[in-house]
Order: structure tokens, then sequence, then C-alpha cells
């Protein structure tokens, strides 16, 4: 490549800015935009987790709000049985809760791909409208059994009183919390900038443009649809452990379909498989809600107008906006 | 538990059946003869119901209402149709789904903004609101018992419309063939128009005589549409006859799951976590049956290649 | 190693609803040869190489290749198992180039689909055997083209690339001619009859030139039926062929 493309110089300009970012609310004096710039992060690496499916792989998954609730209740139930020093179980062996984040995101990435592995073995044996309409209504079913058990919330959700631990940080510091979720996003879209260039991307790709012609290649589609999707589901998992320590604070809500179709819209604002995608989508939504949700409570009516403008008219996203058509290889 | 609960319990899952089916039948049909995904559907339910609240609260008319419903989630249906959908019949699955959340959207905003948060209260007419007794003495909501006639009706209407009228060859034309339908020279955007409208007007029927048993408000069709979108999946997209099995077999098993579940639980459990578990089993019941569904007929109980 | 054939075709038949697409079709495939399918449009011959590839499941009948039977493999089993397809309507990965769509074949064959770190872009092991593969078809000086912008002959050589690159035991060729100017063809026809010593070629071919100069036998389907299988001399001279098939032609 003789230069760098315009996307590229958009990445590292967002990339530096947000590593700055701290410094500027606090100079500014508006410790509150930390929080904001946290749920960014946070909400990155969620919609990162949902492009490796929906963008790399054509996955149009309608239910990745599963995993980000399920993220969100690891946080929830460790923390709370840690909080009240009471064992999550006793029998057939004692597990204990905990407060420590690398325990619980570890919980988090297991719980929601193991979630991820339910679903898309059942999900993946269809496709187009019925891969939506399923994943759909699996997450739908997460989402009344938190809320008809009563036994961590319910509907009312679960809170915990302090935020987790992390070595050598004080998590409760909002600029060292920050720079967790950020370092974490980051980490999130170099493996899935790795994975799409590696072996296993190639074969998703693929999988998603001509799966007729991967099998005739002797790759069976479905093994690398499902590796992608648990893949997908457990970077989403983990966001919602985040998210939850963020507000420290789990609820049904979590787990809702609006909260897949966020997910989604964070993706599409920014530009369906690219690789900042995620990350200028949940930048737009964040400042979208800060600053139309500060003027009116309908702000979604708007959010709703601007959506439907950008699928209609502007199918590449805010990069596709700035940068030009994606670039292919 | 006593056979006199059972039955009314499963009058209570056909008449939930029957409803689902108002919804499912207008998603399959558009599905199947525009290859399109429609998220907002229920918000064209909740038109309905609020359209209808509406109307009755001004009038103190029900069944004004009830036209009323129908009238403006048809007349709703033709605008979006025009506005926004026909401009998604050629996009793929993913442009769908995300201009019909957005649709979403913006009418459950628009509808708070006219109608604010608080829930609109509708009043089933006077001589159904009282309990009917039917033989061996048992007695059941009038109400309820008039929406599954209602609703077998229509569902009636729907199969002679399909089968039997120019309109619904022309309909089942376009299922199979857009080419060949637009060859006949039947105006293609026409007949798509009609269609949504149909299901739209379904969509806003089944909520106004929904909104009299439970309340009305920003929102209540989004439950309705994911459950008719598992009927779907159920009965096999496309397939009137498989939204009509899905419906009742949704509605049948998740009103028999809560009541029953935690009753069986509490066989081998005390009352509290039999209560409990079995609460929040049920509340997976359909779920599980899709489930099950899927694995042995990925492509749904009525198959639409026949 | 016996005189067994690589690939044996017994007793198939597919029907799609009251059609009958293949109709009890028994034919094999010998090491070292050229076996041409022929037959009229809609003969069911396409129909043949998808239930060999396990594309489309058999109503009855089986498959065995090598000396095992391909019952209950589906399709990427049996293209593993060594057998190399290329699709009568060019089937390609369109976003990709030319050579990563080989590469994909090269890393199927590797069995390292996999790997998930390692950038593939310049990683030597996929690219050198995919551009080997290009180079045998002669498209190497359009490996970094975008599929979708290649034309429909350079195409056809993709797919011949991409089996070649899968290195199997058997070629199921699906008019591989079709849409490839005179020069193609006639290279194509050079190149196939040496590819014959490497794995046996089951040839669906419309372009009777290439068929008489190549084949070393042929069958001739009708109405998914066999109706004559022989050599070149066999099938020319033989009266069912020509009233059937060949008629106005001969
Ligand atoms: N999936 C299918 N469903 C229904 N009918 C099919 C299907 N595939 C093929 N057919 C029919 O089966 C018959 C055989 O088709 P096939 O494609 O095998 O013919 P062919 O010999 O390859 O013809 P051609 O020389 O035109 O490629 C045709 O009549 C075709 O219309
Ligand atoms: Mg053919």
């Amino acid at each position: 490549m003789p230069s760098l493309s315009r996307e590229t110089y958009l990445n590292i300009f967002l990339s530096l800015a947000l590593l700055v970012f701290p410094f500027i609310a606090t100079a500014m004096d508006e410790p509150f935009y930390i929080t904001l710039a946290t749920r960014v992060a946070i909400l990155s690496l969620a919609a990162v987790g949902l492009n490796l499916a929906l963008g790399t792989g054509g996955l149009v998954s309608f239910g990745h709000a599963a995993f980000f609730g399920i993220g969100g209740y690891a946080m929830g139930i460790l923390a709370s049985h840690a909080q009240t020093y009471t064992p999550i179980f006793t029998w057939p062996f004692v597990i204990e809760g905990t407060n420590q984040m690398l325990i619980i995101w570890l919980v988090a990435i297991v719980m929601s791909g193991i979630a991820a592995l339910f679903i898309g073995l059942l999900s993946l044996r269809t496709s187009g409208v019925y891969f939506i309409m399923i994943t759909l209504a699996f997450a739908q079913m997460i989402y009344y059994f938190m809320i008809s058990w009563p036994t961590y919330g319910g509907e009312d959700g679960l809170s915990i009183y302090v935020r987790n631990q992390f070595p050598g940080v004080n998590t409760l510091d909002p600029s060292s919390f920050f720079y967790i979720c950020l370092v974490l996003m980051f980490a999130g879209l170099g493996l899935s900038a790795m994975i799409k260039n590696s072996r296993f991307g190639a074969a998703l790709q693929a999988a998603r443009q001509n799966e007729e012609r991967l099998a005739a290649t002797g790759i069976r589609p479905f093994n690398i649809k499902l590796t992608a999707f648990v893949i997908s589901g457990m970077i989403t998992g983990l966001a919602g452990a985040l998210m939850a320590d963020l507000n420290r604070f789990v609820s049904p809500t979590m787990l809702s379909w609006h909260m897949s179709g966020e997910i989604m819209v964070l993706v599409i604002l920014g530009g369906v498989g690219r690789l900042y995608g995620p990350v200028v989508g949940a930048l737009i939504f964040i400042i979208f809600e800060f600053i139309f949700g500060g003027m009116t409570e309908f702000w979604q009516f708007y959010l709703g107008l601007v959506l439907l403008g950008v699928v209609l008219f502007a199918r590449g996203g805010a990069i596709g906006l700035l940068a030009g058509k994606a670039r292919h290889d | 538990m006593s056979t006199t609960l059972l039955f009314e319990q499963l009058l209570n899952g056909l008449q939930y059946g029957v409803t689902l089916f108002l919804m499912a039948a207008g998603l399959t049909l558009v599905f199947g003869v525009m290859g399109l995904i429609n998220l907002a559907h229920g918000s064209l339910y909740m038109i309905g119901a609020f359209a209808c609240a509406a109307v009755a609260a001004a009038t103190g008319s029900f069944w004004l209402g009830l036209v009323a419903s129908i009238v403006a989630a048809g007349f709703a249906g033709v605008l979006i149709e025009m506005l926004v959908i026909r401009r998604l019949y050629d996009r793929d699955h993913l442009d769908q789904v995300l201009a019909t959340f957005a649709l979403i959207l913006i009418l459950s905003e628009g509808c708070r903004m006219v109608f604010g948060s608080f829930p609109l209260y509708l009043d089933a007419p006077g001589f159904l609101a009282g309990p009917v007794t039917l033989f061996g003495g048992f007695q059941y909501s009038a109400y309820r018992l008039a929406i599954i006639l209602v609703g077998g009706l229509v569902a009636l209407g729907l199969y002679l419309l399909i089968t039997k009228t120019r309109l619904g060859i022309r309909i089942r034309a376009g299922e199979a063939d857009r080419e060949m339908i637009a060859a006949l020279g039947v105006n293609i955007g026409t007949l798509y128009t009609i269609v949504f409208a149909i299901g739209a007007a379904l969509a806003g029927f089944a909520g106004a005589m929904m909104g009299a048993i439970q309340s009305v408000q920003v929102g209540m069709g989004e439950p309705v549409l994911i459950l008719a979108f598992v009927v779907i999946v159920i009965g096999g997209i496309g397939s009137i006859k498989g939204a009509l099995i899905g419906s009742i077999l949704v509605g049948v098993v998740d009103t028999l799951g809560r009541v029953t579940l935690p009753g069986f639980f509490n066989l081998f459990m005390d009352t509290a976590a039999a209560n409990s578990v079995g609460a929040a089993l049920s509340s997976m019941s359909i779920y599980v049956l899709m489930a099950i569904i899927l694995i042995f007929k990925p492509e749904g109980l009525v198959s639409n290649n026949a | 190693m016996t005189d067994q054939p690589v690939l044996e075709i017994q007793n198939l038949n597919k029907s799609f609803g009251a059609l009958t697409a293949t109709d009890d079709v028994t034919l094999d495939l010998k090491k070292g040869e050229i076996h041409a399918l022929i037959g009229p449009n809609g003969a069911g011959k396409s129909t043949l190489i998808k239930q060999i590839c396990g594309q489309l499941s058999s109503d009855s009948g089986k498959v065995i290749f090598n000396g095992r039977d391909l019952a209950g493999m589906d399709v990427a089993d049996r293209a593993r198992a060594g057998l190399g397809r290329t699709f009568q309507v060019s089937s390609l990965v369109m976003e990709f180039s030319a050579l990563r769509n080989v590469m994909l074949a090269v890393q199927s064959k590797l069995g390292t689909s996999y790997r998930f770190f390692k950038n593939v872009r310049g990683d030597k092991s996929l690219t050198e055997p995919a551009m080997a593969a290009l180079k045998r078809v002669n498209l190497e000086e359009r490996a970094h083209i975008m599929t979708a912008e290649l034309s429909h002959g350079e195409r056809r050589q993709l797919e011949i690339a991409m089996a070649l690159a899968l290195d199997p035991k058997a070629f199921l060729l699906d008019e591989p001619m079709a849409g490839m100017g005179p020069e193609g063809s006639k290279k194509l026809i050079g190149f196939l009859d040496e590819l014959r010593h490497e794995a046996p070629i089951l040839l669906i071919e419309h372009d009777m030139d290439a068929v008489f100069s190549l084949a070393d036998r042929i069958s001739v389907l009708v109405y998914g039926r066999v109706i004559a299988t022989g050599s070149v001399e066999d099938i020319r001279n033989n009266p069912a062929v020509r009233e059937a098939y060949l008629g106005s032609a001969a």
C-alpha cells in the first residue's frame, strides 16, 4: 500500500482522541464526560462482537442482547454473592461469589459463549429471515426467564454497592475504569481485525458471500458460522459485564430486544464491516443521546428518523460518508 | 387442578392464539408476497388499540372505536408502505430489519408524544362485559368468547379471500413469481400496498380487541410481535395455514404452561420454590416448543415448498 | 492398487416432483481417463454431478469413491475426500481476488481453516500453492483482480484453479469450456488432456469437438437415462444416440 487510506487516518485519530479524552474532560471540569466515554468504549466493544458475526459473517443476529445481558448478570450474580458472603450454590460443590473483575470477565465470556453455542446450534440450521426471528426469540426467552425468576431481582434487577476490583488499579476512579474499558475495546478491535485477516476470517467471509462455494471447497459453512457466532457472543458478553460494572446495576433491560436493536444500530451507524464502525457508531449514538436526550424526552423519535435516513440513503454509515467506499483486496 | 379451570385456561389459550393469528397472518402474508420482514408490525397493533381507545372515549361507542382501529391501522399501513416499505423490497434483510426498527422508534415515540406515557383504558361493550354460561353451567367471559368467534371468522374470511377471490389469486401469483404477475398486467405496486394494508388492518383490529383486556400503552405491540415471530417460525414462513396452526399452538401452550407448571413442580418442591421455578420455566415454554420444532422441522410445520 | 474404478455411480435416482431428473444412472470413472457425459439440455447431467457431490440428496443409489461409500457425507466431506468439482454457472467468492479464492482451497486442503491469528496476506504456505494453481490455468496475471471484475471465461478458469488447488482424486467438470472463446477452449483442451493423468475427469461438455478429441469414453444421458456408454467411435455410430441426441447434427 503506498499511502494510508482516509479510513486509517480516521481510525488513528479516533484512537488518540479516546486515549487523551480523560485529560480533556478533566481540563473542562466535566468528569461526567468520562462516564460517557466509558459507555462509548463499552458499547463499542459490544458492537465489535456483533460486527464480527454481522459484518464479517453476514449473520444478522437480532439477539445479541442475550449475550450482553448474560455478561451483565454474570457480573451481578457473582458480585452480589460476594457482597453478602453467601455462596452461589453449595451442591455438588461450593461456588462462591467474587468481586474480582478478571474472574467476572472470564465467567461472563464463558457463559455467553455457552449461550451462543446453544442459540447458534439451533438458529444456524436456518438462514435469512428465520435466523433473524429465531435469534430474536431466544434472546426474548432469556429476557422473560430473568423477569420471572425472582432470585436475582426479577424485573427490578440487581444492584451492587461498589465497583468490582482489578489488581493494582483503583477502579473507583472514573478515569482508571475508563482505561480498563478502553484497553478491552482495543483488544476487541485488534482481535476482530486479526480474525478477519486470518484463515478463519477468509472462510467466514466466504461463508457470507457464497456458502455453496465454501462447502464445495471442503470447508463446512455451518461450523465456521457457529464458531464465529460463539466468539461474537463472547465479546458482546464481556462488554455486558463491563456495562453492568459501570452502572453497578443489571436488569432484564440489558436483555431486551431494544438492546439487541441498539447494538445493531451502532454497527450500522458507523458502517457495516468496517473495523472502527462500531466505535464510530457508539460515539454517534452516545453524543446523540446526550445532546437530544437533554433537549427532549422523545429523543428516540429523532434517532429513528436518523436511522431510517441512514438505511435508506447512506448505507455506508458514517465512515462511508467520511472515508468513501470500503476497500477490498 | 379442576377440569373447569383447565377448560377455562384452554379457552384463554385459544383466545390468545386467535389474537396472535391476526398478527401473524399479516406478517406472514407480507413476507410471503413481498419477501419483507417487518418489525414495525407491532406498532400497527398499537396504533389500532390507541385509535380504538381514543374514539371510544370521544364517542362512547366501542364499536366506532373498533371501526376506527381498522381504518387507522390500515391507513397507517398504506402510508408506511408508500413512504418507506416499498424502498425496502429490493434490499437485504438487514436493511429491512433496521429500517423497520427505526419505524418502531418513530411510531412508539410519536404515539407517546400524542397520547403521553400513561396507559389508556378501554372497556368492553356493555353486553359483553359479563360472563356467559356455557354448557353444564360453565361460565366464561363473554368478551373473550366473542374474540374467539370473531377471530375464527376473520381466519375463515382470510382463507376465502386468498383461495377464492381474484385478489387472492393475484396475491398467490405474486408469491410464486413477481415477473409473472407483472406480465399479467397487474400493477404490482398497488397489489403490494393492498397486501400491506390488509396486514396492517388485521394487526390494528387485534390491538383494539386486546386493548379491552390489557391496557392500551406504548410498546404494547412488541411482546405480541415477538410471539407472532415464534408463531411464524413454528408454522413456516409465508403460510397462512401454518400461521393458524402455530398461533393456536403457541396460545395454548403458553397459557397452559403458566397455570400447570407451578403445580407440576409443587409435586416435588415446596410451594414458593415451585412457584418461582414454574413461573420461570413457563415463560420459556413456547421458546422450548420452537426449539424442538426447529430441531425436527427447520422449515416449520407447514413447509412452503409444497 | 487394483484396477477398481476411482468413482462408481450405481443406480442413482433423483426426481423433482413428477420430473425424473436422473433415472437409474450407473457409470464409472477409471484411473487416467476422461469420461465425457453428454446429453441435451435438461437431460440431468448437472443434477448427477450435484448428487455425486452431495449437494442434492439422491432418492436411491450409491456413490462409491476410492472404494468408499459416500452415503452420509455432506458436500464439504466429499470435497475433502477428493472430489474436485466446477460449477456450470461459476460459483465464486465475488469480493475476493482470484488469488484469495484459490487460497481458500489451499487452506482447506491443508486443513487449517481454524487458525485465527496469522494474516493470510503474504502467507507463503497459502499464496505459493495458490499462485501455482493459477499459473496452470494461465490466470496468474489476473491473480489480484477482484473476482467480480473477471470476465466470464476467466471465472471458468478460476473454478478449475480452485479444483486443482484441492489436489483432488477425481475431477467433476460441468461445462468448463462454456463462455471461453475458441482460443481459451483450445488451451483448455490441451490442459485437460494432461490433467487426466493426475486424476480422472468426469467431463460434461456441449462442445462436441472437445468431447470427441478428449474422451476415452462417452456416456449419453437422455431424459435422465444413460442410453449408451462407449468409445468415441461406438457413440458416433450408435443409432439410438443419433436418433435421440445427435439427430439433426449428425
Ligand atoms: N432444484 C430443482 N428443482 C426442480 N427441478 C430441477 C431442479 N434442478 C434441475 N431441475 C430440472 O431437472 C432437469 C435436469 O436438469 P439439469 O440441470 O440436471 O440438466 P442438464 O443436463 O445439466 O442441462 P444443461 O445442459 O442445460 O445444463 C431439468 O428439467 C431441470 O429443469
Ligand atoms: Mg447442466
